[in-house]
């Protein structure tokens, strides 16, 4: 017997698929991020009539991992009056929620870590430890510019939280389950976007918020707070909140996909393609991705007092109605 | 000075230092803030940090070797300097000026103030947030640059005057490219309302944001478009004409409640007047010298003068005082920026920081052009 057979047999089978895929969330993780990077790079260069990366591989494809390879060279900065423990904590606190939230992600019928009973519920709980990474990390900086960011981030994210739960909250009552995979099969015959376009835009918008997004990239307005809750980190700490954002991204469309548009399904009326399913996920995502980044690089920035406006004053009542209205109807076909 | 409210720190306030190294002071500018959370309670604007003392410079120099200095005090609109500096001593001397390079001049100056709007259109966009629109804008005013480079050679700090006229004179080329510029700029204008004028977003962070009223910029010497938006219809080229404006049909583009907003569509309307001289001057362009004779060293009778042009902040005036010598006994040039600048004391308290750095924008300053 081979000596991996070994392993695996010592391990059982449960504790195996957790390792591989755990490692394979790994390299997703680095991969996208590499790739998004690129991605917003270039598509932002199109955006505003430039060529963007082009020198380091085909199209420029490999900029982004000679970035990161500078950035792994660079010196770890530590401000003089900083709080040193927790300022080395934020940066992994910040990434490691991140990877925990991919296990229950449904990349296609069999492609999924693990199929938890409450999967929704611990994306968003894992979700929720960004804040707290983002004001540990404006607080320990020691920086007034840092701490503002901190703080705006944590009204920010608090705030939008409230109607991106509320949002999902239709289709949890309509697939009746958390469950990432019931609630994929549960569109077999009509995604929720095209029955709940209303929560679908509700949940883009507060994911954008949620993610520090242009133009809700408050905590880490450049022209304001230069780096926000970020500008003491240096090298590869910095580089880690880099890979939390992008990362982040990837988890938000995903969710979205899974929620609103028919996750590992095909496209209506192109079943007929043999195509597999983790291409249309994947196909998907990007899509969601793809106007992220769009909207990030057409739009001004909202100011901080009209940022909250919006959320407590439109979104969260936009979503309260949404939610009854949506019980209602739901209620009745059953 | 910034030390001057500086009393002991409570729990509510603190201190913050907004530059001189900061993305969105652009340049060397200084602003010490008191902040209560996210509002302003007092705000300071420190300058001097670029000072490198070009008036007292000119009183070492002739009045030749001072013509590069004026552009660069204000480097997005040096031609204007130039111009300004070239007819006071002009008026000194009495030096006459041919035709032909009044023209000459006018259509330059008129493209150097767009491309300062230009600049300053993208940087406030940017200010906000918005990338894309900066660009945009930087790549309609590289025509510009490309266009005075032809004729002046040099992008940003020209020199192109000379007492008596210009440096060099127009090609054909130049007129062709000029004309193409215009038809393009204004082919522009959609893309520019479309994606930022009306912009909700934008409306947003404008409207309302950093009310100048007509007391209080009058009360800070405010020139250029931030009394034009206030409302106040004072533009230099039409109050005390000077060169060949007069000759030309333009409007003073005027706001109502001097917000961000309507200084914003002041410098957009601005623009458009500046292209309706442009084409004015190309059409009546006259033939003939353009430069006249003039003594190799420029000696003006004693005495004081002064001469005002409109840059693309405001007022731009030289008072020289001559003793009789080739060099000037003192020079001052009264640059609007600084007024502009000062203004800020009153408008920040009560906003949110966010707001002064939309605020700041919407001014305009050149930081070399405050501190010379």
């Amino acid at each position: 017997m081979a000596a991996w057979q070994k392993l695996v047999n010592f391990l059982g089978p449960d504790l195996t698929v957790i390792i591989v895929g755990l490692v394979a969330i790994l390299a997703l993780v680095q991969v996208n991020a590499l790739f998004l990077v690129w991605l917003e790079r270039k598509v932002a260069a199109h955006i505003q009539l430039r060529i963007g990366p082009k020198e380091v591989g085909p199209f420029g494809i490999l900029q982004t991992i000679v970035d990161g390879v500078k950035l792994v060279g660079k010196e770890l900065i530590t401000p003089r009056h900083a709080d040193r423990k927790l300022f080395m904590l934020a940066p992994i606190a910040i990434f490691l929620p991140v990877l925990v939230s991919f296990v229950v992600i449904p990349f296609s019928e069999r492609l999924q870590v693990r199929d938890l009973n409450v999967g929704l519920l611990l994306i968003f709980g894992f979700s929720t430890f960004n804040v707290l990474a983002v004001l540990i990390g404006g607080w320990a900086s020691n920086n007034k510019y840092s701490l503002l960011g901190a703080i705006r981030s944590v009204a920010q994210n608090v705030a939008y939280e409230i109607p991106l739960l509320l949002s999902i909250l239709s289709v949890m009552l309509y697939s009746n389950s958390l469950k990432m995979s019931v609630i994929v099969e549960s569109q077999a015959r009509v995604w929720n976007v095209f029955w709940m376009p209303v929560a679908a835009l509700i949940y883009l918008i507060c994911a954008t918020a949620e993610t520090n997004r242009a133009p809700f990239d408050i905590p880490e307005a450049e022209s304001e707070l230069v780096a926000g809750f970020h500008t003491e980190y240096s090298g590869m700490r910095f580089a880690l909140f880099f890979l939390a954002e992008y990362s982040n991204m990837l988890i938000v469309a995903s969710v979205a996909t899974t929620l609103f548009f028919g996750g590992w399904q095909s496209p209506p009326l192109l079943g007929f393609l043999p195509v597999p399913g983790v291409v249309w996920f994947l196909a998907k995502t990007y899509v969601l991705i793809f106007i992220i980044i769009w909207v990030r690089w057409t739009f001004p920035r909202l100011r901080f007092d009209q940022l909250m406006n919006f959320c407590w004053k439109i979104m969260i009542p936009a979503a309260l109605l949404h939610l009854i209205v949506y019980a209602g109807i739901i209620k009745l076909i059953n | 000075m910034a030390n001057e409210f500086l009393e002991p720190i409570t729990e509510q306030t603190f201190y913050l230092n907004m530059g001189p190294q900061h993305p969105s002071t652009h340049g060397v500018l200084r602003l010490f803030l008191k902040l209560d959370g996210e509002y302003i309670v007092e705000a300071d604007p420190v300058v001097g940090y670029g000072h490198r003392g070009h008036e007292k410079m000119a009183e070492s120099h002739l009045y030749e070797q001072f013509l590069p200095n004026s552009s660069r005090m204000d480097y997005l609109a040096g031609l204007i300097f130039n111009h300004g500096y070239v007819a006071a001593v002009e008026k000194m001397a009495s030096i006459e000026v041919p035709q032909r390079a009044e023209y000459i001049r006018v259509i330059c100056a008129e493209l150097n103030r767009i491309s300062s709007h230009l600049l300053w259109f993208g940087t406030y966009i940017m200010d906000l947030g918005g990338f894309t629109p900066f660009l945009y804008s930087f790549d309609d005013r590289e025509n510009i640059l490309d266009i005075l480079d032809r004729v002046s050679g040099s992008r940003l700090t020209y020199s192109y005057c000379r007492f008596g006229g210009v440096a060099r004179d127009l090609d054909d080329e130049f007129i062709k490219a000029t004309r193409e510029f215009i038809d393009r700029l204004r082919g522009r204008w959609n893309d520019y309302h479309n994606l930022v004028t009306k912009n909700v977003i934008f409306i947003h962070r404008a409207k309302d944001v950093g009310l100048i009223n007509r007391e209080l910029a009058l009360r800070f010497g405010c020139t250029g478009p931030i009394l034009r938006a206030a409302g106040v219809g004072y533009d230099v080229r039409k109050a005390e004409p000077y060169s060949v404006y007069p000759e030309f049909d333009f409007e003073i583009p005027t706001g109502t409640t001097g917000d961000a907003l309507d200084r914003y569509m002041v410098r957009l309307q601005e623009m458009e007047q500046s292209l309706r001289i442009i084409e004015q001057a190309l059409d009546r362009l006259p033939e003939g010298p353009i430069r006249s004779a003039v003594p190799h060293k420029v000696r003006p009778p004693k005495g004081d003068y002064y001469f005002a042009v409109e840059s693309a902040r405001g007022a731009l005036g030289y008072y020289i005082v001559s003793d009789g010598t080739s060099y000037p006994y003192r020079l001052k040039a009264r640059v609007p920026s600084y007024g502009n600048l000062q203004v800020l004391t009153d408008v920040l308290p009560g906003t949110l920081v966010a707001d002064t750095i939309s605020i700041l924008g919407s001014i305009d300053i050149v930081v070399p052009e405050v501190d010379r």
